[in-house]
């Protein structure tokens, strides 16, 4: 074994030398660079049909082994990898505690969207209407999710962490119109997890 | 049970009777050892195969028949289309008719055939060759290179193969003395204390061998699928074929997967005997054991190189089963006088 690793550098053994007793390459076998031709069969040594039986039966146990091992597959639908729990999914629009939206209509992640798929409306709030704690509330909020590459740009520069990006990622629907996402959907609650996960060391 | 055979009518009630009976089960055992080979191959390459549609995927093959049989039926433009149509009915009806002479065990003194014809194992051989028309004509027929290469691919492989499997069984009928497929199956000895059947690969282990290569070659699977060879070949003589008339192939090659597996259980492993266990749930048992052999080898061995599969037919697997005949003749005269 030493042989190969003392001739390193130098050109390999010749294929003599390269091959054990009993015309069995020896292991581990020496590199070879490219082009370099494979290591002769030694003088003498001769395919036996008992070598060759053993090498099917080789191969015959190698799958009947993995036949009995346990599967890697996931089936999908049922059973889903494990995702971060910084995964960036689907948006969602935050409230306070009282009631009151967070969103102040500043515009800041509809600036920040590199794909510009934010569209944000502000209007007054009133004391008659008030909708969140600011002067102003998002009276439109849409995204266009066919457009959105969940960057996470908005969340960062939401300077009341009014919008989070959720951990749903299947968002497969049916018609164009559907993906454009609206306050009414987007006001949907967090899945509890998340919102725990915000209220100890998420954005506050 | 055995008696109404000799009744004329009898004998006509029960073939009619055998014949829906066996069409219907080998149909529907066709279907399963498609699904056993998914699961099983799955299962070798550690995922779970078909499991969407039914119980563990049981009715898989039902949607996957009526896609393929709602499919066009589509005929390529400047063919032979009669040729391009009979051939895969040649394919199935050979497969099936194989199965016209092969007894099953029911009970322990009750089997079931619908023909039993005292040179069975020859049939079997006749109708099998019958598949390399099937293959010659449709890889003809479809005006393909591809096909065309695959059908005589097909044809080289399964002459040279046909003779090694032919000569493989030949010790078998020199020890019991008959081609009929029941006497095989019900060949006894009287070793000593032991009086009754036993699995004929005891007396002709190297007969076993070579049948076992020849068959996984004579019904075109895996390591052996020339014919088919997806990478070089596209589909071989299945290219051009879709929809029922490429099912009519498939099923073929399933029967016939049943049929020689059947006829290894017969043949070399007693057939329905199997110690105290019911006969049809061991014949069954014994052909779902060869089913899972042939699945095992496809899902372990890359197919052959043709010349590799050339030099293996003729010149070890003829003369050794030309060797095992010899020897076996010499070693009857040498016992029996």
């Amino acid at each position: 074994m030493s042989d190969s690793e003392k001739t390193a550098g130098t050109p390999p053994p010749q294929p003599s030398a390269a091959s054990g007793e009993g015309g069995r390459p020896e292991h581990p076998e020496p590199l070879r660079r490219p082009g370099e031709a494979l290591p002769g069969k030694p003088e003498g040594a001769r395919s036996s049909v008992a070598g060759d039986v053993a090498a099917l039966a080789g191969g015959l146990k190698t799958t009947l082994t993995e036949f009995f091992r346990p599967q890697v597959t996931l089936g999908y639908p049922e059973d889903k990898s494990p995702r971060s729990e910084r995964y960036r999914g689907r948006h969602y629009l935050r409230r306070y505690d009282n009631g009151l939206e967070r969103c102040i209509g500043c515009e800041l992640c509809a600036a920040a969207c590199p794909v510009g798929c934010i569209l944000v409306i502000a209007a007054e709030n009133t004391d008659e209407n008030r909708v969140s704690p600011g002067e102003r509330y998002a009276k439109t909020y849409e995204i266009n999710m066919l457009r959105c590459i969940f960057c996470g740009y908005c969340e960062d520069a939401c300077p009341v962490q009014a919008i989070v990006l959720g951990p749903e990622y299947e968002l497969s629907d049916t018609s164009r119109e559907k993906f454009i996402y609206t306050k009414e959907k987007l006001l949907e609650p967090l899945p509890p997890d998340v919102q725990a996960r915000l209220d100890t060391k998420g954005p506050k | 049970m055995n008696q109404i055979y000799n009744d004329p009518i009898g004998h006509w009630v029960v073939v009619t009777v055998a014949i829906a009976l066996l069409l219907f089960v080998v149909l529907t055992a066709t279907a399963y050892t498609v699904w056993f080979e998914r699961v099983a191959l799955g299962h070798i390459q550690r995922r779970p195969g078909p499991n969407r549609v039914g119980p563990w995927g049981l009715l898989q093959l039902a949607a996957d028949g009526v896609k393929l049989a709602f499919k066009e039926s589509f005929v390529p433009a400047e063919t032979d289309k009669l040729l391009f149509v009979i051939a895969p009915t040649i394919a199935v009806a050979a497969a099936f008719l194989s199965w016209a002479v092969i007894p099953i065990g029911l009970w322990y003194n009750v089997q079931y055939w619908i023909a039993d014809v005292n040179v069975g194992v020859l049939l079997i051989f006749a109708f099998s060759s019958l598949n390399v028309y099937a293959i010659v004509i449709g890889g003809y027929a479809s005006n393909n290179k591809y096909s065309l290469l695959g059908g005589l691919r097909s044809a080289a492989q399964l002459i040279s193969y046909e003779m090694a499997l032919g000569l493989s069984l030949v010790p078998t009928f020199m020890i019991v003395g008959s081609l009929r497929l029941r006497d095989i199956v019900d060949y006894t000895v009287h070793w000593g204390w032991y009086n009754g059947p036993i699995p004929l690969i005891l007396l002709t282990p190297i007969g076993f061998v070579i049948y076992l290569m020849a068959a996984v070659a004579e019904t075109n699977r895996a390591p052996f699928d020339l014919p088919e060879a997806e990478q070089e070949l596209i589909g071989g003589f299945l290219t051009e074929y879709s929809g029922l008339k490429f099912v009519m192939y498939y099923l073929a090659e399933y029967i016939n997967m049943i049929t020689v597996s059947a006829l290894a259980a017969l043949l070399f492993f007693a057939g329905w005997y199997l110690w105290i266990v019911p006969p049809i749930l061991a014949f069954l048992l014994k052909i779902v054991l060869f089913l899972f052999l042939y699945i095992w080898l496809r899902g372990t061995f890359p197919r052959l190189r043709y010349d590799m599969l050339m030099r293996l037919g003729w010149k070890v697997l003829l003369p050794l089963a030309i060797a095992n005949v010899i020897v076996t003749g010499i070693v009857l005269v040498a016992t029996q006088g």
